[in-house]
């Protein structure tokens, strides 16, 4: 406490007067009793403002002190009259011993607050590194998928990454020196062996099993020999199967829609076009509105606003056939789509390869 | 497919502009990848005005031209003669991207730098004329692009095409689909009468000797014919498409393939030994030179066209060097033919041989449309190239071609659609695109296929036209209805994502990597010869060496990945990977192969990252084996798999680990894995300059020694009191068995035994290490009291003084 901030006050043993500018008679000496409350008031009050010890001490000077407040208040009792005097000297007795009390305690917290101070950590320091470990990028999306069609009732059925030609092609019709094998660049094993090149032979391996109603979806790794900055010789795709009696083109819409709104946000504009696929029939390509460019035309969706992700359609009768359903009675739709791709859109990776490389610190940024 | 709007619009009347074409050919099916202007890279070919022409210091030929370009002149070097001041004709800039070649550059000829390019027509793609600079026209303004100067614009739509509709391979077939979307109708190229008779029968013949590999053979003869460049008009069309102009005689037979979709040849007939036509197929090993120019040894399933002593041409795929039409060309055979597309698909894929004929041809081209294609080519062959049309033509056709009627229930139809067409309007929708509806009733539709549209054979491809026409927009989506019941449980897939969270929470990075891995995989494991994971799964036409064969174990997968982090500079590195594996089994490479899911995981580097509040040695502290046997442990622990071992390997049986460092995880008698440091061999192989952890597991043996459900166990009410036993025993001597010992005691006072300190080194011997345990004792009766355990504990310690010839320390 600065030197002046006792000097500051006005002495407190001095009686105020009331000054009642309209009525000066009633002017009038304080007594003992209010002239001590005064003391006690002001003290306490003091006692509170004082931030450390020193002025704690100085508080002691000027009340308990030899020339203090108090001291000559006691000093002043024998002026009273007699019969005043022991009710006083009791009084200011207590009041020293309550003043004195006081200056420990806020000495005694005054105190403490500077130990608690020392005592102090910095919390801005990083914590302990725990144990974190990361899940791949195209994991999380492949759950994120699977759980989206589980959740309305599809059923997740995986097949061998290694696959014949017949569920790889044949029962999908898809005939060998069928042009359509030029959408694929296969990888043999043997002339009848292939590195699977999409999740689809999945269906007829299910459908040979199982009776409708079917509700499948299945992820997996699909080979197909490109390599270049759009291809990896590997890659994942999801495959979705749902046959039953009266299975339309439009619950196939209601069913990918939901799905589209759901991966990508209700908003999200999709179109269905046609397109082909020989296993399916109608098919359709379904695009979604850009997400980089938001419709208006960019480097990522060639201008167009729109970009692929899916493709779909009712299931070819020619393969209902191959697994013995009664194509009179039963109808369904299949679709398929990439999770790199569904994976680099919602993610922002511009660089197919990354997903390989597995370099941590691309791992680490998911 | 390319398709040049102003040749598009020769045949259809459109109201809409090229965007709008393209946006409703996309919503039809026919995706439009792009619409960009041919006439656009004239953007930087400006009307330049010639100021001044001056000698060239170094060469006599060439001129020096000062150009005025409008905003600036240019120093432009030119050859051409007729390059003279004040006359104005087309500069153009560096970065230009002509017709077929490279961007134009700023180059220095001959020590002067052109800053530009003084054109000719035919540079520009703009006319035949190649002979000097294309002289513009005075009043044209100095500087402007010159397609605006001159007016010309052709939007061309690149239609990426799906392949079943090979009936658009054409500009009449994407024509006939826009006519439709516009309603509209389509304007089919004119084809006059020719003339008819026997004529042609004296002349030459037609004989098919492999009527399942070609179905119809039609031809005709021109004699005096004058083979020359084509008329600018036809130059100009091929251009539009990308394609370039040859001679007339050859330019008619692409144009009418671009046209109508039907591939022709044109036959020099004076070459034609014996004149006349044999179609069959090749003998085996039969030699043949391509218009390519190349040598080819034939196969016995090739189809060839011969004339009466040998090939002439690979049936719809090629013509032969020999009998192509040649400057001097005067008589004419003009083939259409129609070809297998399985036979044309396997001769192109085997001689690699795409060709826009073998393109269209293995996709299916309009069997009725031959003589058409052959009577419009003919008559386009006289019109540019003169001559006479010998009357009568030759149509062998030994297999005709059926024509599909299709019914439709149109209920039925609906129903998959989820539309609510009626008959007249699916009549309506299939005849815009050439298909004969006859409708009875308004439940059946009896629709007559055209037969360009050899993709639609049965009910389904018509539903398939209908939905297309009809809009997928406008179909109403609608929600089927999917019960709760009879939902199967995923576990193997649900079994690997916990697998991967848990190993994601012990810190691990989850990584994939390729199936395929380096043939030489095995050898730089170090696997035995006889070990089954030697019997790989090769690819038989691999990208390359290091995806030659499939992986049999998920290391090769792991190791790569660190060695190329490490070199990264990532070098304190936690990963797994889950995946398959695949073993080939006997029966060779007609079986499928075993596939196993694995889980592995790699740890290699520092044991804890970097931080602040370590000291020194733990800072460095590298991870070793009882760091990733502990995350190991925690993971199966918490699968619930009990009574897990680990048995030290055999050094004899260690391959890609490091012997003294390696062990089996056992279950009773199912091996469930490995895990070790990886051997010093295998690290040098994948480039592993430290110390790597491994472990690897089977994931369907995994899962059959999971606990399906856990029980709860009462917490004890009575404390418990821990005793610690140390023992001297050989080094040699395997912790856990002495762990063994005291709990196969089977006191049931015994709660647990842990292992709480090894040490090696002074005072101990040599040879011999302590090892300290704790045991504590538990009773659920009650408490125990010292009186109680101190005979039990005596008992254990002297039985394993006794079993491990173990000593007390001193």
């Amino acid at each position: 406490m600065p030197p002046g901030g006792v000097a500051r006050s006005a002495p407190p043993h001095r009686p105020t007067h009331r000054a009642g500018t309209n009525s000066p008679t009633t002017i009038r000496p304080l007594t003992v009793q209010q002239t001590l409350e005064q003391i006690r008031a002001d003290a306490l009050q003091r006692l509170q403002t004082a931030a450390d010890r020193e002025a704690v001490q100085a508080l002691n000077v000027q009340f308990l002190g030899r020339k203090g407040v108090l001291t000559q208040f006691l000093r002043q009792i024998s002026a009273l009259p007699p019969p005043d005097r022991p009710a006083a000297g009791q009084a200011a007795n207590r009041l020293k011993t309550e003043l004195e009390e006081a200056l420990a305690g806020r000495l005694a917290a005054i105190e403490a607050g500077q130990r608690a101070d020392e005592d102090r950590i910095d919390i801005t320091l990083p914590g302990r590194p725990a144990p974190a470990g990361c899940l791949h990028p195209l994991t999380q999306i492949s759950v994120e998928i699977c759980e989206i069609f589980e959740r309305m009732g599809f059923d997740i059925a995986e097949g061998p990454e290694v696959e014949t030609d017949y569920y790889n092609f044949e029962a999908l019709n898809i005939p060998k020196d069928h042009p359509a094998r030029d959408m694929q660049d296969t990888f043999y094993v043997s002339d009848n062996i292939v590195l699977r090149t999409q999740t689809s032979p999945t269906q007829p391996r299910v459908m040979e099993r199982q009776q409708p109603p079917v509700r499948i979806i299945a992820p997996g790794k699909v080979y197909r020999c490109d390599s270049d900055l759009t291809h990896t010789p590997m890659f994942h795709q999801v495959e979705g199967l749902l046959v039953d009696t009266d299975v339309s083109f439009g619950d196939l819409k209601g069913v990918l829609t939901e799905f589209v709104h759901q991966i990508f946000g209700p908003r999200t504009p999709l179109r269905f076009r046609p397109s082909f696929f020989p296993f399916t029939e109608p098919s359709a390509e379904v695009d979604i509105g850009c997400t980089i460019c938001r419709g208006a035309g960019c480097r990522v969706c060639s201008n167009t606003g729109w970009l692929e992700i899916l493709g779909s359609g009712m299931v070819h009768p020619a393969v209902f056939e191959k697994v013995g359903y009664d194509t009179d009675r039963y109808s369904g739709f299949a679709f398929g789509m990439g999770i790199e791709r569904i994976a680099m859109l919602k993610y922002g990776i511009d660089d197919l390869r990354r997903f390989f490389e597995n370099d941590l610190r691309f791992l680490r940024q998911f | 497919m390319k398709v040049s709007w102003s040749w598009l619009t020769r045949y259809v009347d459109v109201d809409l502009t090229p965007a709008q074409v393209a946006e409703a050919l996309t919503l039809v099916g026919l995706e439009v990848a792009s619409v960009t202007d041919r006439y656009g890279f004239l953007e930087t070919v400006r009307v330049g005005r010639i100021v001044q022409v001056g000698p060239h210091p170094r060469a006599d030929r060439l001129k020096c031209c000062q150009v005025d370009i409008g905003d600036r002149t240019l120093t432009v070097v030119c050859g051409a003669p007729n390059a003279a001041a004040g006359c104005l004709a087309p500069c153009a800039l560096p970065g230009t991207e002509m017709p077929g070649g490279r961007p134009l550059r700023a180059e220095a000829v001959r020590g002067v730098t052109s800053e530009g390019m003084l054109c000719s027509a035919f540079e520009l793609g703009l006319g035949a004329d190649a002979s000097g600079l294309m002289i513009l026209d005075d009043r044209l303004p100095v500087g402007t692009p010159l397609h605006r100067a001159l007016d010309l614009s052709d939007p061309v739509l690149e239609i990426e095409l799906t392949p079943n509709r090979p009936d658009c391979l054409s500009i009449l077939g994407i024509a006939r689909e826009v006519a439709a979307i516009c309603g509209k109708a389509l304007v089919a190229p004119p084809v006059p009468a020719l003339p008819e008779g026997d004529d042609i029968h004296r002349e030459t013949s037609v004989e098919i000797l492999a009527p399942d590999h070609c179905p119809r053979y039609t031809a005709r003869l021109l004699f005096e014919v004058t083979v020359g460049p084509s008329p600018d008009w036809l130059q100009d069309r091929l251009r539009s498409v990308d394609l370039k102009p040859i001679n007339n005689v050859v330019d008619v037979t692409n144009f009418v393939m671009m046209e109508l979709g039907q591939p022709l040849h044109a036959f020099d007939f004076d070459r034609l030994r014996g004149r006349r036509i044999v179609v069959r197929t090749a003998a085996e090993g039969e030699p043949f030179v391509t218009l390519d120019q190349k040598q080819r040894r034939l196969t016995a399933d090739t189809l060839m066209i011969c004339d009466a002593e040998g090939p002439v041409g690979i049936g719809g795929v090629m013509g032969g060097l020999d009998s192509e039409i040649q400057p001097t060309t005067t008589r004419v055979l003009l083939e259409s033919a129609c070809f297998d597309p399985v036979s044309i698909r396997k001769t192109a894929k085997r001689f690699n041989l795409a060709t826009d004929a073998a393109y269209r041809f293995e996709r299916g081209v309009d069997p009725h449309g031959t003589l058409n294609a052959l009577d419009r080519a003919a008559a386009l062959i006289q019109e540019v190239a003169g001559g006479r049309l010998v009357p009568g033509h030759i149509d062998v056709h030994p297999r005709p071609a059926p024509r599909t009627v299709i019914a439709l229930d149109v209920h039925r139809a609906n129903r998959h659609l989820g539309t609510d067409l009626t008959a007249g309007r699916m009549k309506t929708l299939l005849e815009e695109i050439g298909f004969q509806v006859s409708n009875r009733d308004a439940t059946r539709i009896e629709v007559q296929v055209p037969s360009f549209r050899v993709d639609v054979s049965r009910g389904e491809d018509i539903t398939e036209e209908i939905a297309r026409r009809h809009g997928y927009e406008k179909i109403a989506t609608t929600h089927p209805s999917l019960p709760a019941a009879g939902r199967r449980p995923a576990t193997a897939f649900a079994l690997r994502q916990h697998l991967r969270v848990r190993m994601a929470g012990l810190g691990f990075a989850e990584v994939i990597t390729y199936s395929f891995v380096h043939r030489q995989s095995s050898d730089r494991l170090r696997l035995a010869p006889d070990d089954p994971r030697r019997c790989e799964v090769a690819v038989r036409n691999p990208l390359s060496e290091d995806q030659a064969v499939m992986r049999t174990s998920l290391l090769p997968g792991l190791l790569e990945t660190a060695s190329r982090n490490i070199s990264m500079g990532n070098r304190h590195l936690k990963l797994f990977e889950v995946g398959n594996i695949f073993v080939a089994t006997g029966g060779g490479a007609e079986r499928l192969p075993e596939e196993t899911q694995m889980l592995a995981a790699l740890w290699t580097g520092q044991r804890q990252d970097e931080h602040w509040a370590q000291d020194r040695q733990e800072r460095q502290a590298p991870c070793d084996f009882f760091d990733l046997k502990g995350a190991l442990e925690a993971l199966l622990d918490r699968l619930g798999v009990e009574g897990i071992r680990f048995t030290a390997l055999p050094a004899a049986q260690c391959d890609c680990t490091r012997p003294g460092h390696s062990a089996w995880i056992n279950v009773d008698e199912d091996r469930l894995g490995l895990i070790g440091e990886v051997h010093p061999d295998t690290r040098i192989a994948y480039d592993l300059k430290q110390p790597a952890f491994v472990f690897e597991l089977n994931l369907p043996l995994l899962a059959s020694r999971m606990t399906t459900g856990r029980q709860s166990r009462p917490i004890p009410r009575f404390p418990a009191i821990a005793r610690d036993l140390t023992l001297i025993v050989d080094a040699s001597v395997e912790s856990a068995r002495l762990a063994e010992a005291i709990q196969a005691a089977d006191e049931p006072l015994v709660e647990s035994v842990t292992l709480f300190d090894q040490y090696i080194g002074d005072p101990i011997p040599r040879g011999r290490k302590s090892v300290s345990f704790r045991i504590t004792y538990r009773s659920d009766q009650g408490t125990l009291a010292d009186e109680q355990i101190n005979p039990l504990h005596q008992k254990i310690t002297e039985r394993l003084l006794a079993g491990f010839g173990a000593a007390l320390p001193t």
